[in-house]
């Protein structure tokens, strides 16, 4: 029972191969060498005098589903909000080291945050609609960032809504309130509205924790198919999730990366003691 | 079935890069300059109002034609130990104490406390421990409109029902005393009535803010309603309700329309509630309304008195946030 | 055969006596609360009894009279308090909104901000007859800079085809004006209150979609603050409407036979359009001060039943501007919950 997920883990069918994208082409049966697309070096973050991330070395692969796991307050949620800079709204916080989106460090003096955050959209744990109509939810992105034509921003919203597979259960009634559907609907109308922008990164934190199984499903779903498209980074305190939905998982305990690597590999055959402990339910 | 794969997006073209000068960013940090100074005029108001009160008491001002400022016409010491205050008057009849003034503001102040302090709070004790939530939702809005009625309502009624058919009948016609037309009863009354709403809601949060904890440690130990609300409850709440009883005399102090309608219109030093003296504000508005020409030492008395007012009402003010900010810590 | 019947447990001493004490406190509590609601019907009943046949299209239509009661009117206070009221929502509202959106959203924990917050409370309890005060020194008078014995000797410029006049004197701006101080920290404190009711979840979504700080607050804190900070400005307005002392001492006079800018009716408007850019700088009174005027004369009829009258039509402005609030409160309840 305790190694059910690895079981899940290893049935799983094996990606499926990239797009043209990639420059290198898959031999048959073999999964391609990953692109790196965010990379992060002795990454450390305080708050005020607190540490709370211990110089962490990690490679993210494009167009793939990386799930960071780990038990509560390891500092998951505060590694995926250093990606697209979300700790910046809070008080005396404090990044040392690197982070590189394509080679490009974020927390550079010349980069704009606002950019920034439209290539790296986020979708947070509880859904957070806001109180105006369906479509105004999603043409908020495009609106922000100059999209004045009508004729586009219904394209991008129709768009987005196909993407998020939400679009044949709203069609009809694009201008009632969001705050009108139900909870699954409603964050896939977060994610909708974060693909609206057009981002390469979607950071999602715990974004089936609070849906019922069969929402949580469909999110899942949702997930799988988004990764031909996006990078995808998700934080989740649920391993079968992440062994389900994940090409590669990273494995965080007490702010410290502890190991990181295939799904697959890391589930059923864990470097770390460590990570053994904590999948095998010792603790966490 | 699934979307078309995405270009890569190299560095360059990631637009990721600042741009330091577009419009908009220009336009934003107009918009929070202009956002900044509609916060300073808060600031700017306190700085007027308080060179207002300066100017011709202390500094003079230009079009007055660089005549002395009243405290350099009338010492300190005669302002507040002179028992006669006659600025309109000629010569040697002419005084500016200011002490009737105070009396006459006190006296009516006191009577407004008598009136709307006890029934305020009591109303206060009810809504928050006794009444039911169909009760609140009626007795609310009744405070509510109290709160809003404007005080030039509250003089009229003062003058025209209180004095003649309340008060005449009762203390005239019932004890033969004689009840003056303008006496300082009636606007004490109605004052009162103008502060209950403010020292019901007020003394209200005070006392909801009290755990429950306490309360259902009261009911555990086998205390009746009465018990929990006088003796526990009650004594808790005491710094948030001496507050707001000092921001209600406050107010009641700085009130004047219905002192200037119905309260009497000669200083007098006395503590007679049927007939009183005129009070701080009541002598501000009549100068205001009257013929005394700029620039005399008259007319300046009324800022004497504004400014008198002021740090009257301030001090109040300022003790009463004190009180709160120092007990509060009872409860975090 | 039954048994004698159990006489009833002597109650002991100790278990009734706080009882009567606690009948007396909830009595005197009970009848504290409810001699507010009798207070209200006894003032509101007595002021419609006075009032009773003297409130007519006649009183809504005329100016005063000085001596003949029954053909007085508050036209004139109607007009001057529309005006005076209008210019004070000008400056008031963007004022007001637009401090209380920098104290909430861009300077959070700046030390000037607490120092704004304490000098707001202090604010609050000024008297209003100190703000008349305040009103009459800067704006009517203008600290004395201009006039003609004043630094800048000039009586009036000429701006836009605006004839102001310089200092301010007795007009409707200069009473808008220190009205618009007075309401200003009602105004910054209720708007507070509504922005930060809106959950901080649609900032950072909103800041997660690659919003600036502006865009946020423009596009969704403001809106969804919005029925709360009308609510707020709803009420400030309607304290502004019945304040007297300030506008005394600034000098609206209490027996004026026109309305500001010549302009009493809609047909005055069309007649003579200028009148419109002359009424702000005009002198005035108000509905307040005119009441006030009417409950201090000789004659018996001025001062209980035209006053009376005039109270009546205040009240109602007043009622009608709550319920809107009330109205506007409750309809964007419904609209946020869902």
């Amino acid at each position: 029972m305790a190694h059910s997920f690895t079981n899940v883990a290893a049935n799983r069918p094996p990606t499926p191969p990239k797009g043209p994208a990639t420059a290198a082409v898959a031999p048959a049966g073999q999964t391609p060498p990953q692109v790196t697309k965010f990379e992060v070096r002795d990454l450390s973050f305080f708050y005020g005098a607190t540490q709370a991330l211990f110089s962490v070395n990690l490679s993210i692969p494009q167009q793939s589903v990386t799930a960071l796991i780990g038990p509560s307050g390891c500092g998951k949620s505060t590694f995926l909000r250093v990606l697209n800079r979300m700790n910046d709204i809070i008080e005396d916080t404090r990044v040392l080291g690197t982070a590189l989106l394509e080679g490009i460090d974020i927390y550079g003096p010349l980069v704009d945050v606002v950019a920034l955050r439209k290539r790296v959209g986020m979708v947070f744990q509880k859904s957070t609609p806001f109180p105006k109509s369906i479509f105004d939810n999603i043409a908020f992105g495009p609106r922000i960032a100059g999209v004045r034509d009508k004729a586009v921003l219904a394209e991008t919203v129709e768009t987005s809504l196909v993407r998020a597979a939400l679009w044949g259960e709203v069609k009809d009634r694009l201008q009632d309130s969001a705050l009108a559907l139900s909870g699954g609907q409603q964050q896939r109308l977060c994610i909708a509205r974060a693909l609206a922008t057009n981002p390469d990164v979607l950071l999602m934190d715990e974004p089936a924790s609070a849906l019922d199984p069969a929402s949580t499903a469909r999110v899942e779903d949702l997930i799988f198919e988004l990764k031909q498209n996006y990078t995808i980074v998700i934080v989740t305190h649920n391993m079968q999730q992440a062994a389900r939905v994940s090409d590669s998982t990273a494995f965080f305990y007490n702010g410290k990366l502890i190991e990181f690597g295939d799904t697959r590999q890391l589930f059923t055959k864990p470097r770390e003691q460590q990570t053994e402990d904590y999948i095998t339910g010792r603790f966490g | 079935m699934s979307p078309e794969p995405l270009p890569v997006r190299t560095a360059s073209s990631a637009g990721l890069l600042a741009k330091r000068f577009t419009l908009q960013r220009v336009i934003e940090r107009i918009i929070r300059g202009l956002l900044f100074l509609c916060a300073l005029v808060s600031i700017v108001t306190t700085l007027g109002i308080v060179i207002a009160l300066l100017a011709e008491t202390v500094i003079p001002l230009p079009s007055t034609g660089g005549s002395r400022p009243f405290f350099q016409d009338v010492s300190l010491w005669t302002f507040f130990t002179d028992t006669q205050w006659s600025p309109n008057f000629a010569g040697d009849q002419q005084h500016f104490g200011i002490l009737p003034l105070l009396c006459g503001t006190f006296l009516i102040a006191g009577i407004a406390a008598m009136v709307g302090l006890p029934i305020g709070i009591l109303s206060a004790v009810y809504l928050s421990e006794y009444a039911s939530p169909r009760v609140r939702s009626v007795i609310k809005p009744v405070l509510e409109l109290l709160a809003g009625v404007p005080s030039v309502v509250y003089g009229y009624f003062a003058l025209t029902v209180i004095t003649p058919y309340v008060l005449r009948p009762i203390f005239q016609n019932g004890l033969g005393l004689t009840v003056d037309i303008y006496n300082a009863l009636s606007p004490g009354i109605v004052v009162g009535i103008m502060i209950l709403p403010m020292v019901c809601s007020l003394s209200e949060d005070a006392l909801r803010a009290v755990p429950r904890s306490l309360r259902e440690a009261g009911y555990a130990l086998g205390s009746t309603k009465y018990d929990v609300s006088a003796k526990v409850v009650l004594p808790a709440a005491v710094s948030g309700i001496i507050a707001s009883f000092l921001l209600a005399v406050s107010r009641a102090i700085g009130e004047t329309m219905a002192v200037a309608m119905a309260g009497p219109n000669l200083p007098r030093f006395t503590l007679n509630p049927l007939s009183g003296g005129q009070t701080m504000t009541s002598f501000i508005a009549s100068i205001s309304m009257g013929e005394t020409p700029i620039g005399t030492v008259e007319y300046k008395s009324m800022y004497a008195v504004a400014l008198c007012l002021f740090c009257i009402t301030l001090a109040m003010n300022v003790i009463s946030q004190w009180v709160m900010r120092r007990y509060r810590e009872a409860y975090q | 055969m039954t048994a004698p019947p159990i006489p009833p447990a002597a109650q002991p001493d100790w278990l009734t006596a706080g009882k009567r004490e606690g009948r007396v406190f909830s009595t005197l509590c009970w009848l504290s609360t409810w001699s507010s609601v009798a207070i209200l019907a006894v003032l509101l009943s007595g002021i419609i009894y006075q009032a009773w046949g003297w409130l007519d299209w006649q009183f809504l239509t005329s100016f005063d009279s000085q001596r003949f009661p029954a053909k007085a009117g508050i036209l004139a206070g109607l007009w001057g308090t529309f005006w005076t009221i209008l210019i004070t929502i000008l400056v008031a509202v963007p004022v007001g909104v637009g401090a209380a959106v920098y104290l909430e959203e861009f300077g959070r924990n700046d030390r000037l901000s607490r120092i704004i917050q304490v000098n707001l409370s202090n604010l609050a309890g000024v008297p209003s007859i100190v703000y008349g005060i305040l009103g009459l020194t800067a704006f009517s008078r203008m600290f004395g800079l201009f006039g003609e014995q004043g630094l800048i000797k000039t009586t009036g410029i000429r701006w836009l085809g605006l004839d102001i006049p310089l200092p301010f004197g007795n007009t409707v701006v200069a009473g808008a004006l220190t009205l618009a101080l007075m309401i200003l920290p009602v105004i910054i404190v209720a708007s507070q209150e509504a922005l930060r009711a809106v959950p901080p979840s649609i900032r950072h979504a909103a800041l997660a979609l690659g919003a600036t700080k502006w865009q946020m607050v423009s596009h969704q804190v403001l809106p969804a603050a919005l029925p709360g900070i009308m609510t707020g400005v709803i009420l400030a307005i309607s304290r502004a409407m019945g304040e007297a002392a300030p506008l005394i001492l600034v000098g609206a006079t209490t027996f004026v036979l026109y309305a500001p800018g010549d302009i009493s009716s809609l047909s005055d408007i069309k007649d003579n359009p200028t009148g419109l850019l002359k009424a702000p700088f005009d002198t005035f009174t108000v509905m307040p001060i005119q009441i006030f005027n009417w409950a201090q004369q000789a004659k018996a009829d001025f001062r209980e039943h035209v006053a009376a009258a005039g109270i009546v039509v205040l009240l109602a402005m007043l009622l009608l501007l709550n319920a809107t609030a009330i109205i506007v409160r409750n309809r964007s309840q419904r609209k946020m919950k869902y």
